[in-house]
């Protein structure tokens, strides 16, 4: 089977977007007796973006070759993040914080156990001068 | 209040002694944001942007623009040393400043980079304090048809030159428009995508969006690669780095070029630094007497683009300051800026927040004699930024945009948002989507759906109050064409191939 370009994925995926929006415009007044109502913006910007991401799903041609090792670095990074967002909510800035940049130092960039210790406390210890103790602006 | 007035109001406010504390720590982290490669002024102005609400407005505004043309001084060091862009704006500067570096030139090369930009960055400022006044004045007879005129011109131009897809771009400005469009209608109450969220009733806040995909969606980007580039090394000494006298007579035209050329591609919206440094370059190289050797090492392939991204600056914001509208990425979270402090940039900021315009023009002139001071001696100092370990640095990057955005609102969900609009920003530029269109779609948004439904107010409904208005029919015909463009020049392409075709 063909393999189909990434122009062709966001495009049915900026297209499903687009139904979406008309959709959900039509269940609101297009014009009211002041004037246009709150369907009436979303309505043509919703239909522009179906027309052109479909003209994107046409158009779209041959897959060019994707980087999959650095997309994958990448993506394991924004999960790191993402996962330290939510611990943070249960233990703190201070600790998923610090586990992040442990696990970017050593796992990612490959650096000693005891360096990312260091850099780990290090930036958290910064934060924590800076931010509440200098400008008091609170951490989450 | 004349220029001279006005010139003397700015340089009182400048001039004090924690706004010009202000206008150092701005230039010098714009210098350091420009040298780092994938670290834009957006993304750092954005991340900054929640802290400034502590500061006082002048002051802010001093240190983000400082960082905003400090970055252009530092993007050449970049392209010089390592012949990767510090910034995009910097891009054509890596094809001479690089082989002049490999011919044991980067002194010159480096020295030529900062007076170019001294000079070019203050015809800038020069440009935009004569020019936004009596614009802004002409802008007072603008109504909501005109405004939405305007923007949608802005947008129409941004769209057009913001990438290689004029597809991609305007569905990025689509989807900005969208999220601009989340909350609740300010005209009727209803509350429109908000996916049954409390925490969505208000709309998406710009910083969240802003950090999201400009820092997080850039360092993604730059993590994607494990090695680090290596620098060429910069001569010590600052008689090392100053350029000889033949280097500056060949830059005489360079820097005329550089300065003109510069701030005219800034006041148009959406253009921006990059174009203004690559059409810099062709006029340069085009009326060169040696044009052959451009790109094997010429100094004046240094000094026009270099001229032309500082004096893009002040022409940026000329449009930002007088009617509004951001004509770029960095520039939209200005004014995003701008409104978080409660001003309303438009033909009344000049006369009702004289302090803060003319503050900030004077700080320009301050922060370029600063920039120069900062660039030629210290550029080894600066250069050895380029040595510092990403492994740090991209952590901070990440904690500084955790807590700019939980500076901002104090919430958790905003905190989830963040990550969504850092993937969002990495797929962007993965799948060559670019990102200034959809900030400047979600900046825009909210005024422009507000100008339109306002005009359609106007005229009972009929959308000829758009076409009928002289000022507001000019913009939109421009728009129209500006969009047409591609689709005419595709079209030509066809028909050219068609009958060579035919002719085989």
């Amino acid at each position: 089977m063909r393999r189909r370009s990434p122009d062709f994925w966001s495009g049915l995926a900026l297209a499903a977007l687009g139904g979406y929006i008309v959709n959900e415009a039509r269940r609101w007044d297009y014009l009211t007796p002041e004037g246009p109502g709150p369907g009436f913006f979303p309505l043509w910007y919703g239909l522009a973006i179906l027309a052109l991401s479909l003209a994107l799903v046409l158009a779209s041609t041959r897959a060019p070759a994707i980087d999959w090792r650095g997309t994958g670095r990448a993506l394991a990074i924004w999960a790191a993040l993402a996962i330290s967002l939510v611990l943070g909510k249960a233990v703190g800035f201070a600790v998923s914080f610090a586990a992040l940049t442990y696990f970017i130092v050593a796992v990612m960039y490959r650096r000693g156990a005891l360096r990312a210790v260091v850099v780990a406390v290090a930036l958290v210890a910064a934060f924590y001068v800076v931010f509440p103790l200098a400008l008091g602006v609170a951490l989450p | 209040m004349d220029i001279a007035a006005g010139l003397m109001q700015g340089f009182a406010v400048a001039l004090h002694p924690a706004n010009l504390l202000w206008c150092f720590v701005g230039v010098l982290l714009g210098t350091v944001v420009g040298i780092m490669p994938g670290l834009g002024p957006p993304a750092t102005i954005a991340m900054l942007l929640p802290l400034t609400a502590l500061m006082n407005p002048a002051g802010a505004i001093i240190m983000l623009a400082g960082i905003y043309y400090g970055a252009k001084y530092g993007g050449s060091t970049t392209s010089i040393l390592l012949n990767v862009p510090g910034e995009s704006s910097s891009v054509v500067t890596c094809i001479d400043g690089y082989q002049l570096a490999r011919k044991g030139r980067a002194g010159p090369a480096l020295g030529i980079a900062a007076i170019a930009s001294f000079v070019a960055g203050t015809v800038g400022v020069i440009g935009l304090m004569l020019i936004a006044p009596p614009l802004a004045r002409f802008a007072l007879a603008f109504s909501s048809p005109e405004y939405f005129a305007l923007m949608a011109l802005g947008l129409a131009m941004v769209v057009l030159l913001a990438g290689r897809s004029l597809l991609k771009a305007l569905l990025a400005m689509l989807v900005g428009l969208w999220i601009a469009g989340i909350g609740t209608d300010p005209f009727s109450t209803t509350s429109r995508f908000t996916f049954g969220r409390m925490e969505l009733l208000s709309g998406i806040d710009f910083v969240v969006v802003a950090i999201g995909v400009f820092a997080l969606g850039e360092v993604l980007a730059n993590m994607e690669a494990h090695e680090e580039p290596q620098a060429l090394p910069v001569p010590k000494g600052l008689r090392n780095l100053l350029p000889t006298m033949r280097d500056m007579r060949d830059c005489r035209f360079a820097f005329v070029n550089g300065s003109v050329i510069g701030f005219l591609i800034g006041v148009l919206p959406g253009a921006g630094s990059t174009i203004a440094s690559f059409i810099s370059y062709g006029v340069e190289k085009a009326f060169s007497r040696r044009r052959e050797q451009f790109g094997t090492g010429v100094i004046e392939g240094v000094a026009a683009p270099e001229g032309a991204n500082n004096s893009e600056t002040g022409g940026a914001l000329v449009p930002l300051l007088t009617l509004g509208i951001p004509g770029s990425g960095t520039t939209a979270i200005l004014l995003a800026a701008l409104v978080l402090w409660g001003f309303k940039p438009g033909p009344l900021f000049i006369s009702e927040h004289p302090d803060m315009f003319w503050g900030l023009v004077a700080s320009m002139y301050i922060g370029n004699v600063m920039l120069l001071i900062l660039n030629l001696p210290l550029v080894p100092l600066f250069a050895q930024v380029l040595r510092a370990p990403v492994y740090v640095l991209y952590p901070v990057i990440f904690g500084l945009s955790i807590v700019g955005v939980y500076s901002v609102s104090g919430s958790a969900f905003d905190l989830a948002l963040l990550a969504g609009f850092g993937l969002l920003g990495y797929a962007m530029r993965k799948l060559d989507y670019p990102s200034a269109p959809l900030v400047l779609g979600l900046v825009l948004g909210g005024a422009m759906e507000r100008a339109l439904r306002q005009s359609l107010m106007m005229s009972e409904g009929s959308l000829g109050i758009l076409v009928s208005r002289p000022i507001s029919a000019l913009m939109l015909s421009f728009a129209l064409l500006i969009l047409l463009i591609p689709v005419v020049a595709r079209l030509n392409a066809w028909g050219l191939r068609a009958m060579e075709e035919e002719n085989k």
